[in-house]
């Protein structure tokens, strides 16, 4: 055997010792085993939420009907004597808030991320997409005083029949909030569309519009439909905007002008009270916030749905 | 005499009978910043003729075809002087708009670059961005677009599936016919068979014999054979200079340049 006679050379016998320890046999298999385990305890832990939620609702409905629950048209826990229990008033107050958000995002944000991916040059994307994504980063706390000391009073300049707590104003602030989300999120699925499908278009004769319009924008549709249910998402559990700006009146009325409480704003409102353990408010914010749940995992039901529909390969 | 009529960089004449020629190029020097891609371009480009260049990597013919429908606008930093004249109008002129310049004068491109739609949508894009809008007249012109491209047989039980389920060489007659759909007056391919296989290849070559009966072919191609094969022209690039500018007969068998001599015999590049 010509090999046992021969000297091994350092990097063979460096070889040799490492496939003889058996150490790449061990960590190999240690390794799927651990990440395993940080995998499970984060489903685990949603798991544990959403459970806890379950239960204390029941609970909830141990006390209160469920068809009032759905059916009354009012939201009245603090009456001593004869408390009602409809969450129609809190949906429709975080219904108000989201709308008013959307309305006002989505086409600014579309708006600006088409601009960043078809229009601005090179310099002008570098300097404000970091800008923007600052925006995102700003404490919502932060917002909402930006919401009541400063939009409220502007809009009651303009509209003086403005109440100081409103639909309207934290509307439009958690709109901007959102903002960077959609930008940001549309951005990236308008530029990932390859420049080669861009100079086809524009080959044919189509503007720059047209292109972008007719060619870019369908091509990365999946990618800014994503971004915007991200972005509803988060105005329908945006909390502190609306504690702050939006007053806390549950209100059954579609104006937007008067004072509001969101399903997010009551659960702030009764955790920061003094509601006692074991009592009917306290269970309350579990329904709340299991209605508040199933709203939010709609959106991203509705999310994975539109992903896989308006997929189009390039 | 087909050749006294053609322009050379040695023969520095503007050339005469206009009429003929789709494209006139006149002294044309184009720069990336300070790098000289282009430098005193001239070439008549006749009209129902298949003219290839040929070159070199980095020998700007790539370059030269894109300035033809004025694509290398969009390379940053691009500055050109020098005048082409596309049936003796100035592309460069403000009254020329490119989007009209790019309606009458399609491209191919190296790779295929369909749009994400379906193969339908993407011939009928161009007709709708151009106002079309009567279906009978799309369809009609699908069908007779893909026909001119020697696709409809393959496709035509599945027009409305996407173009991405095609093959590299059915994504590229694709394209082709994307451009015929427009009824251009010139084609300009850049390198079209470089991403396909031989038997992909071989079907755009005879496509463009084909085509050439209606249309001005331009074509840029890295391969000597498929110049020699499919052109009636050719150009040979060089560090972006005109070397030599003759029918392809004279240019494979009889160039007067030694360059063109060292190059289509393989000695480099």
């Amino acid at each position: 055997m010509k090999t046992t006679n021969k000297e091994l050379s350092p990097v063979q016998q460096l070889l040799e010792k490492k496939y003889n320890s058996g150490f790449l046999n061990r960590s190999e298999k240690v390794i799927p085993v651990v990440l395993f385990i940080m995998a499970a305890v984060s489903v685990l832990t949603t798991l544990g939420i959403v459970l806890t939620l379950i239960f204390e609702t029941i609970t909830f409905f141990g006390d209160v009907s469920i068809v009032e629950f759905f059916t009354a048209k009012e939201w009245y826990p603090f009456s001593g004597t004869d408390p009602v229990y409809g969450i129609w008033p809190l949906v429709l107050g975080t219904l108000k808030i989201t709308l008013i958000a959307s309305l006002f995002a989505i086409p600014i944000g579309l708006a600006v991320a088409l601009y960043l991916s078809e229009y601005a040059s090179a310099r002008t994307r570098k300097i404000m997409k970091p800008i923007l994504e600052v925006l995102a980063g700003v404490p919502t706390i932060v917002y909402g005083f930006f919401a009541l000391t400063f939009v409220t009073p502007l809009l009651r300049q303009l509209f003086p029949s403005l109440e100081l707590f409103n639909a309207i104003s934290p509307g439009l602030v958690v709109g901007i909030m959102i903002i960077p989300t959609i930008v940001s999120l549309s951005e990236d699925a308008l530029s990932s569309v390859p420049e080669s499908v861009r100079q086809g278009a524009l080959a044919l004769g189509s503007t720059k519009w047209e292109t972008a319009s007719k060619v870019i924008f369908p091509a990365a549709l999946s990618g800014i439909l994503a971004s915007i249910v991200l972005g509803v998402s988060r105005a329908i559990g945006e909390t502190m905007i609306v504690s702050i700006a939006a007053g806390s009146t549950p209100s059954a009325a579609l104006d937007l002008t008067s004072s509001l409480q969101t399903m997010t704003s009551y659960i702030v409102q009764v955790t920061t009270g003094d509601a006692g353990f074991g009592t009917t408010i306290y269970y309350s914010i579990y329904s709340v916030g299991f209605t508040l749940f199933v709203f939010t995992l709609l959106m991203n039901i509705l999310a994975q749905f539109i992903s896989k529909r308006f997929r189009e390969e390039y | 005499m087909a050749l006294t009529a053609v322009n050379t960089t040695k023969n520095n004449q503007p050339v005469q009978n206009d009429e003929l020629f789709v494209y006139n190029t006149k002294n044309l020097n184009l720069w990336y910043g300070d790098h000289h891609a282009l430098k005193n371009i001239n070439l008549g480009i006749k009209e129902r003729e298949v003219t290839a260049i040929i070159g070199p990597s980095g020998c700007g013919k790539s370059t030269y075809i894109k300035t033809l429908n004025r694509m290398i606008d969009l390379v940053p930093g691009v500055k050109t002087n020098g005048q082409i004249e596309y049936r003796n109008r100035d592309i460069f002129s403000k009254e020329f708009l490119v989007e009209e310049l790019r309606t009458r004068v399609g491209m191919v491109f190296q790779k295929p670059n369909p749009f994400p739609k379906s193969i339908y949508e993407n011939i009928a894009f161009g007709l709708k961005i151009h106002g079309i809008k009567n279906k009978q007249i799309i369809t009609e012109t699908v069908e007779k677009s893909l026909r001119g491209a020697a696709l409809w047989d393959e496709v035509k039980d599945r027009i409305h599936e996407p173009a991405y389920g095609l093959s590299g060489g059915q994504q590229q007659r694709l394209c082709i016919a994307r451009c015929l759909a427009l009824e251009p007056d010139v084609i300009l391919m850049d390198e079209p068979t470089s991403a396909l296989d031989p038997v992909s290849t071989l079907k755009v070559e005879e496509l463009i014999q084909e085509l050439k009966e209606k249309y001005s072919i331009i074509i840029v191609t890295h391969n000597m054979q498929q110049a020699a094969r499919i052109s009636d022209k050719t150009a040979f690039f060089l560090n972006g200079e005109v070397v030599e500018f003759d029918s392809t007969d004279t240019i494979f068998n009889n160039p007067a340049d030694s360059r063109t001599d060292d190059y289509i015999s393989g000695r480099f590049g």
